[in-house]
């Protein structure tokens, strides 16, 4: 059994409490949300908080809605959630694929999205799918509320614009009509973290060109998780599959890659344009309405 | 006693009777007698053991591979109110308890003093008042080291300029462990040079692997100042072997030592060797007056316990065009890590190793290992290897796959050319083997049928002109793998651990109401014993299975012997429940004549019952037996009351299960994922005595090789920090990468053993992971595969089809 340092733990009751509670002990106090990022980090001693701040009780933060022309999820939101949610299996599909084969029904009960893109790891699916569809992230703190794209959200590995009084409370991602999405990711096992993965949406007029793409990469270090060369390659051109093969190898080409065990860094770039490509394609396929 | 003293009982072909609780009496399936407790969270494992007044250890442990220790500072630990005690290398050698005997012969660091020689070892034991401050403490001890080069690839570990790591051993000045050969190399040269003979070579590695059981190891030790009685609780697969290694490492009387395994969360050979937090433990509860826990953690567990295989093994595979295999032989380089503490029987340093001529017929058989020290954990015979069955199955087995591949002849077809006959059984090997019974060829075609096999090649045609013509989606591969294993280690002549001879008690007594309890020298670590050895009774003597309790486990409630690994319980200790229940089944026959007033010659065993021969109304049933053997029955002269039998059985060969795979995967060459589509496995053990029990040893082991194939590995980096330290980097398969397994069965019974029962608790790990290796080679053929090394990741078959397969035992570059 790994046992971690000591620490202090405050169960909050709300946002204002728990940014309170965040004020009052400083930045040597976490919050919790899942757990399943931090715990562990926790017993590894690679995390030692001070006084953990637990906001499993912010049930106000636990929604997936349509708000005006947005989907609005809290950031308390589970896993599980995400995955059997209507509307976003209709709005944008590219999170029931991501969630299905992010980790294991145990730790998709009780993860967050909010703690997933504040852990901000490099290999962070959801980070990927939020900088693919252009989310906005909403942030507290006792001052106000203020908002940041989700491809300014990221400031490097394990680091993120929230503060250590903040909290990230929403993430709001704009409804797209006639719009496809899809995420592709290879891992080594199921419920592995990926050696590669990336996901995306598209928009098309009736003629068959790209109104709007997002493309999102993880694991294969594409700063800010995103691939916004590809993008612009695709976007206000008709699609074809030429260009999808194409945008596919700028995606690649703008991602820098760590080695390590998942794999060689030149495997990995191979995978960013191979799984580009096939989330290009099959959110095609969903845009033009031919297929789950 | 040997079994060719003890007349075969054969198993019975018409239906076992049901006992009133609707089990077989005999063998047949039953749900197992200690689920019940597992499902109903009533287990008792070490972590449940806890004691009034228990203290807890932790191990702290060395962040560098190789590194002189220049000072330890425990001051500050000591200071922390709750730690009662820190003990290093330096107070143990006080003791002389520094360095400890190993299983191979060799010595290892207990706490290290001198030198660390693997990243994760043994530095020093704090022990405190709860495992948090234990913990906590650790982060105190202040350790000077100077970093040292260390020896991490193990085909550069004799080079000239090589670190020596092993310098605590005088005259020292490489890192050689042994050279060990095997077979004829004459012969084999002979047939290699012969004009017409094909040879396929190979470099094949097996990497290291983990068995990584679910519960990590532990021990409670309390020692009794009044008594002088040390106990400890222990994840011991080998109770008796670990108590008699205590008494000689710690000095103290073995009759004063009780070592007591609970329930067990799986072994897979992690958990025979004697680790020394285990004699930390004891040395704990010694200094502080106190039982002390210490428990692994999983890191502790996965980087630095006893780990599997290690073995770099050339291989040169001589044959005539036609597919009639001549020869093989081998040059296998022995990755032992920092301490050669392999356990394995004394005069097989590299195990069983040597029957890697597998299942076929050769004219000629040579194999070297040369084993070395690298700097890494030391281990090697684990994870259900059957003593490095493992290693030798998987070597063969890719070798007759590349050379089909180099013949361009089918690989079912070369495997039925060359299997062994069924008449040459017993089949002599030109290593040294009798392999006792075998019908080869009809379960190779048990498992071509049950998996289509003609109608998988056909669609592997149609599957690689798509391919070929679209550039898209996956290749289908078919592999084959046929393994002979033994086990059963093992006749007392030829095998034994650090002296002790690898016989197996075993005590039954029947109480007067006709219940019985039988004594294991055996451990189960999840393979159902409590219900097995019941059904053996129950076949030998006609009891319910549900009135035999099963006892093992405790040093002082059971007879000696070596415990279960090599998949050695049923074709030894079984054989012991069988003899044990067959003399006490004579001795019942006596009570019975006593008691019918007829002479034991006229009595005839129906089973459960003696019964007068002509006259089975005249009968005593075991029951009725039990009660008189303890009642006023007036016995024969020489004939004492009671009803019960002890046996030590010395098995006179080993068992040869063996079995034929095979594997259906579809390889995705875009991204190098593999999915295993389908896995047919025909197994001959012999009779089953629970074919239930069988078969979900069969499912773990196949699930394992899955496994070893596609995803497991322990690397290291240049610096030697193990990259297979967490279940993060370290993967075990889940039912998401398990097909539905297809089973089928042959059953040939060892002529030896007395219920003609052969083991099979390591079958499929032995047998699977070449099955799954050769499908995916199979599938990538057409773009110019021809071998890859294990784990066959994403990446290793992306690299692979680039035509740079990676060192899967290094980091990747
Ligand atoms: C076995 C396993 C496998 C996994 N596999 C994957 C995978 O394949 N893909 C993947 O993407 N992820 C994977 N994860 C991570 C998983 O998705 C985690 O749930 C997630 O990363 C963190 O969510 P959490 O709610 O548990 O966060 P926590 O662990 O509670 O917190 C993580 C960090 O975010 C901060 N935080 C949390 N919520 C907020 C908030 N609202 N505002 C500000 N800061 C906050 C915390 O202070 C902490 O620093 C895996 C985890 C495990 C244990």
């Amino acid at each position: 059994m790994q046992t971690p340092a000591p620490f202090e733990y405050e169960r909050a009751t709300s946002v204002d409490n728990a940014l309170a509670l965040l004020e009052r002990h400083g930045p040597e106090a976490r919050v919790v949300a899942g757990g399943h990022s931090l715990l562990p980090m926790m017993k590894l001693r690679l995390a030692g908080p001070e006084v953990l701040i637990d906001i499993n009780d912010l049930a106000d933060l636990d929604y997936i809605r349509v708000d005006g022309d947005d989907i609005a999820i809290g950031a308390m939101t589970r896993h599980a959630a995400l995955l059997s949610s209507p509307v976003l299996a209709e709005h944008y599909p590219i999170f029931r694929d991501a969630e299905r084969v992010i980790a294991d029904p145990v730790v998709r009960n009780r993860g967050t999205f909010g703690g997933s893109v504040c852990q901000a790891d490099p290999s962070e699916d959801l980070s990927a799918v939020t900088s693919a569809l252009g989310a906005t992230m909403v942030i507290r703190s006792t001052e106000g509320v203020r908002t940041v794209s989700a491809r300014e959200f990221h400031t490097g590995p394990y680091e993120t614009v929230v503060g250590p009084a903040e909290i990230l409370v929403e993430i709001r991602v704009p409804i797209r009509p006639a719009c496809g999405s899809a995420y592709e990711k290879v891992d080594r096992r199921a419920g592995d973290w990926a050696v590669a993965a990336g996901g995306c949406f598209l928009t098309l007029d009736t003629g068959g060109t790209v109104t709007d793409v997002g493309i999102g990469l993880t694991a294969v270090g594409a700063p800010h998780f995103c691939a916004p060369e590809a993008e612009a390659a695709l976007r206000g051109h008709p699609i074809s599959d030429e260009a999808i093969v194409a945008a596919a190898a700028k995606a690649a080409a703008a991602t820098n890659p760590a080695t390590d065990q998942r794999g060689p860094a030149d495997y990995k770039r191979h995978l960013a344009g191979e799984l580009t490509k096939r989330a290009l394609r099959r959110a095609l396929v969903r845009a033009r309405g031919e297929g789950a | 006693m040997t079994a060719t003293d003890v007349p075969t009982s054969p198993v019975p072909t018409s239906p076992v009777p049901m006992s009133a609780a609707g089990n077989p009496i005999g063998f047949g399936r039953m749900l197992r007698k200690e689920d019940a407790r597992f499902l109903r969270g009533k287990g008792n494992y070490l972590d449940d053991v806890n004691l009034p007044g228990m203290l807890h250890g932790a191990i702290l442990r060395s962040p560098y591979a190789h590194a002189r220790i220049n000072s330890i500072d425990i001051s500050a630990a000591q200071a922390h109110p709750k730690v009662r005690a820190v003990i290093t290398g330096e107070v143990l050698a006080t003791l002389n308890l520094a360095w400890m005997p190993t299983m191979s012969y060799d010595t290892q660091a207990v706490l290290a003093t001198d030198k660390v020689r693997f990243q994760g070892q043994e530095v020093a034991f704090v022990v405190a008042e709860d495992r948090y401050s234990a913990r906590d403490a650790l982060e105190l001890v202040e350790v000077d080291y100077e970093v040292l080069p260390a020896v991490v690839d193990a085909t550069k570990a004799l080079d000239a300029d090589a670190p020596v790591i092993r310098t605590d051993k005088e005259g020292k000045t490489d890192n050689h462990i042994y050279d060990w050969e095997t077979g004829d190399s004459a012969a084999c040269d002979e047939v290699f040079n012969r004009p017409d003979v094909v040879v396929s070579k190979a470099d094949i590695l097996y990497p290291r692997s983990h068995p990584s059981p679910m519960e990590t190891c532990g021990s409670v030790a309390s020692m009794d100042p009044v008594t002088g009685k040390l106990t400890c609780w222990i994840t011991s697969q080998a109770p008796h072997a670990h108590r008699t290694v205590y008494a000689l490492v710690a000095g103290l009387p073995e009759h004063k030592i009780q070592v007591i395994s609970p329930d067990i969360g799986g072994g897979f050979g992690n958990k025979v060797p004697v680790y020394p937090g285990y004699v930390c433990a004891v040395v704990g509860t010694i200094v502080t007056g106190k039982p002390v826990k210490w428990m692994e953690d999983r890191f502790e567990n996965l980087a630095t316990t006893g780990f599997a295989r290690d073995y770099h093994m050339q291989g040169e595979i001589a044959a005539t065009r036609d597919g009639k295999i001549l020869a093989l032989r081998t040059h296998t380089l022995a990755d032992h890590g920092a301490f050669n503490a392999t356990a394995q029987p004394t005069k097989f340093p590299a195990g069983f190793f040597s029957i890697f001529t597998g299942s076929y017929d050769l004219e000629a058989a040579y194999g070297k290992v040369t084993a070395v020290y690298t700097n890494k954990a030391p281990g090697g015979v684990a994870y259900a290897c059957s003593f490095r069955i493992t290693e030798a199955a998987y070597f063969v087995e890719r070798m007759v796959d590349i050379l089909a591949h180099d013949l361009q002849m089918d690989p079912a077809e070369l495997r039925m050319k060359n299997l062994i006959r069924p008449e040459q059984f017993p089949y002599q090997t030109k290593t040294g083997w009798e392999y006792d019974s075998g019908d080869y060829l009809v379960t190779l075609q048990a498992t071509l049928d049950a998996a289509g096999y003609k109608e998988l090649r056909a669609e592997q045609v149609e599957n690689r002109a798509r391919y070929e013509q679209t550039g898209e989606g996956t290749l289908l591969g078919i592999g084959l793998s046929f393994f002979t294993e033994g086990v059963g280690a093992g006749p007392r002549k030829h095998m034994d651990i650090l002296g002790l001879g690898m016989a197996d008690g075993c005590e039954l007594r029947i109480h007067p109401t006709g219940k019985a309890v039988i004594r294991l020298s055996v451990q189960t670590q999840g393979q159902g014993h409590e219900t097995t050895f019941a059904q053996i009774v129950a076949h030998e003597l006609g009891l319910p299975p549900e009135d035999v309790e099963v006892v093992h486990g405790d040093t002082d409630q059971t007879p000696f012997g070596l415990g279960t690994y090599g998949s050695r319980s049923t074709p030894v200790s079984g054989a012991a429940a069988a003899v044990v229940s067959r003399r006490v089944k004579e001795k019942a026959r006596i009570v019975a004549a006593a008691a019918l007033e007829c002479s034991p010659s006229d009595l005839e065993w129906e089973l459960g019952r003696w019964q007068v021969k002509g006259d089975p109304e005249k009968a005593k049933t075991i029951q009725e037996i039990a009660l008189l053997a303890h009642s006023s029955l007036e016995l024969p002269e020489g004939v004492e009351g009671h009803l019960d039998a002890s046996a030590v059985y010395n098995p006179p060969n080993l068992t040869y299960p063996y079995g034929a795979y095979l594997c259906v995967v579809d390889v995705d060459p875009g991204t190098g994922a593999v999915k295993v589509r389908r896995f047919i496995a025909t197994d001959d053990c012999g009779p089953r005595i629970n074919p239930m029990i069988v078969e979900g040893q069969i499912h773990g082991g196949l699930a394992e090789g899955i496994g070893m194939a596609l995803m497991q590995v322990i690397a290291f980096d240049e610096n030697g920090n193990c990259l297979g330290g967490s279940f993060m980097d370290y993967l075990l398969p889940t039912s998401l990468e398990c097909p539905s397994w297809e089973l089928e069965a042959t059953v040939t019974p060892s002529p030896h053993h007395p219920l003609g029962c052969k083991g099979v608790g390591e079958s499929a790990t032995v047998g699977s992971p070449a099955a799954v290796v050769n499908a995916v080679m199979d599938a990538l053929a057409p773009l110019g595969v021809r071998h890859a090394d294990m784990p066959l990741t994403p990446a290793q078959v992306w690299l692979a089809i680039q035509g740079r397969p990676a060192r899967t035992d290094l980091a990747f570059t």
